[in-house]
């Protein structure tokens, strides 16, 4: 599997990464060489193995059902670029 | 059959599949301890997690994953031992994460089928295809400034299920009937409050048509109903678009689609070019969820006893028509209501009680059957003073109103206004006979041939008696003495 100039571009896209044109060919240069290396590991013979997760727990730990967190609108808006009654602010969105 | 569209070119069969998104009642999220309430102040039920900082870990909640078993139950589905939280990718300022945190290839429920009763009384099937949880995405109101969004992150990481019918709809109504089912259903088991006015259930509907007996259309899929009647709208309005296109000769580009309830119409969402790629991927931070025979088997052990049971239950024990059971049974606090009624009484006498009287003036007021002014136990009181025959069933109405409007008991207000019945042979007859005295001219005509003439009678009677002589009585005594 090869990635051109074209995929990178879209790639960089959906990301929301602004990626200018000169670095595109490089950018497509090292991201193949990351999809050699996961080919060479497809080489490995995995048929009739179930993928494996972790190797130490193997359940995950739930949560009971209790409110434990929030209530601190000041630290979840102190990245805020601007902010209007509690709320984020944000340039017009609509669909 | 009558639910094909008339097009300019021929009939038209539409083809409906419906995705529920259904809020798990829970206190806190599904993978953060912020809380869930509706209504709060902006923002303040958000936790790091909820808000994307960095380095911020989810950890699963075990209340949705009971409730999203359980539903999957309710549904008749296959529960899936083994389930996988996948990351879909998307960019939006109400999703803080870059990803909202589902589930893909592996979903918690499986396939499955349910029944809906048709309002020809047909029973249809309808298919499931998987049940599986998602995070909930936070509100923008682009109503409040000429220029901004605002975001409010507290519905951000609340717990949905998203319920993925197949399609198997084939009209709007059939869409209608399909969700009242399982919002019934989710209510029933407390699963979700099916609140649609406050977004607790929404659905998305993929639409399309063909030709009866045709292969599938190309689907165009509709965001964000939030109410049965758009739902509907909605559905009628696509189809008939999607018909009108096709006849002129275009194509129907596979895309989403919102429906504008002012306008009465859809409309493109996002052009094909802007189409989401999202990039599904196994959410590193979350384990696989591996649920055990035993838990699968202690949510079974949970469910209260479901719509279809109960209506079949209902029509076996009570005697009750499939029809007025399924009227009941669409709200458990309503069956629940009834057979408190029912019990050790006549149940269809307590039925029709239910579904004429009581539900006709809850409806008029709008109020639901939990905050009834008049409650079960007191329902039953007044059937019961007219199984024992205190008073007639037309005063049993009147009774019944002004219960209704003074939440006073049913025995009291008889007492109160003089409302029993008379059932003395003297009194009824000395009533009668007054009447047939002060009508020789009507007494002729009967007995002339004009049988008829009974009701006018009795009615007389009934008025001279401010309606609390015994119908039967005064019938019987009527066709005794007329006749001479």
């Amino acid at each position: 599997m090869s990635l051109d100039k074209e995929t990178v571009r879209k790639i960089a896209s959906l990301a929301r990464l602004k990626v200018p044109d000169e670095e595109l060919e490089t950018m497509a240069g090292e991201l193949n060489n990351i999809l050699g290396w996961i080919e060479q590991l497809r080489e490995v013979d995995t048929e009739g193995i179930a993928p494996m997760t972790s190797v130490t727990v193997t359940v995950p730990a739930l949560r009971a059902d209790r409110v434990t967190d929030g209530g601190y609108v000041d630290l979840v808006l102190a990245n805020a670029p601007e902010e209007v009654a509690n709320s984020f602010v944000v340039p017009k969105v609509i669909e | 059959m009558s639910d094909l569209l008339k097009g300019n070119t021929g009939e038209w069969e539409m083809v409906i599949g419906l995705e529920i998104h259904a809020q798990v009642i829970s206190n806190a999220k599904l993978f953060s301890g912020a809380a869930t309430a509706f209504g709060a102040e902006p923002n303040s039920q958000v936790s790091l997690v909820d808000a994307a900082m960095p380095g911020m870990l989810p950890v699963l909640n075990e209340e949705s994953v009971r409730q999203a078993v359980r539903t999957g139950l309710a549904l008749n589905s296959k529960i899936n031992h083994h389930s996988v939280f996948a990351r879909k990718n998307y960019f939006y300022p109400d999703l803080p994460q870059g990803y909202q945190i589902s589930q893909y290839e592996l979903p918690v429920v499986g396939e499955g089928k349910i029944e809906i009763d048709l309002p020809n009384g047909d029973i249809k099937v309808v298919e499931i295809e998987r049940l599986h949880l998602e995070q909930d995405a936070g509100k923008s109101m682009h109503d409040q400034h000429p220029t901004k969004t605002y975001i409010d992150l507290n519905r951000s990481g609340v717990t949905l299920m998203e319920i993925v019918s197949k399609p198997d709809m084939r009209s709007a109504e059939e869409a209608v009937v399909y969700v009242t089912k399982v919002r019934s259903i989710l209510r029933y088991i407390e699963s979700c409050d099916g609140n649609m006015q406050e977004g607790s259930l929404r659905c998305d509907a993929n639409v399309s048509v063909r030709r009866p007996g045709d292969e599938l259309g190309t689907r165009c899929e509709i965001k964000n109903l939030n109410s049965l009647r758009f739902l509907r709208q909605a559905i009628d309005h696509e189809a008939m678009r999607q018909i009108e296109v096709i006849e002129d000769g275009g194509l129907i580009p596979q895309e989403t689609r919102l429906y504008d309830p002012d306008k009465g119409e859809t409309r493109s969402m996002r052009s094909k070019e802007e189409a989401y790629d999202y990039r599904y991927f196994p959410d590193p931070d979350l384990l696989p969820l591996d649920l055990s025979e035993d838990f699968v088997a202690a949510m079974k052990a949970s469910l209260p006893e479901l719509p279809d049971v109960r209506k079949s239950r209902l029509v076996s024990e009570f005697g009750l028509s499939a029809y007025d059971a399924s009227v009941l049974v669409a709200e458990r606090e309503t069956v629940d209501y009834f057979e408190t009624v029912a019990n050790g009484r006549d149940a269809k006498l307590a039925a029709n009680w239910v579904i004429s009287d009581l539900f006709g003036r809850l409806n008029k007021t709008g109020t639901p059957v939990s905050q009834s002014p008049v409650k079960a136990e007191a329902l039953g009181e007044l059937i019961d003073l007219i199984s024992d025959q205190t008073i007639s069933g037309r005063i049993a109405k009147d009774v019944f109103a002004d219960m209704f409007e003074t939440g006073k008991g049913a025995a009291a207000i008889v007492e109160d206004k003089g409302l029993r019945q008379v059932t003395d042979t003297g009194t009824i007859r000395a009533q009668v006979q007054a009447v047939i005295d002060a009508n020789p001219d009507k007494v002729v005509d009967y007995r002339a041939g004009n049988q008829k003439l009974v009701g006018w009678f009795m009615g007389q009677v009934m008025q001279a008696s401010q309606g609390k002589a015994n119908p039967a009585m005064v019938n019987q005594l009527l066709k005794e003495i007329i006749s001479g």
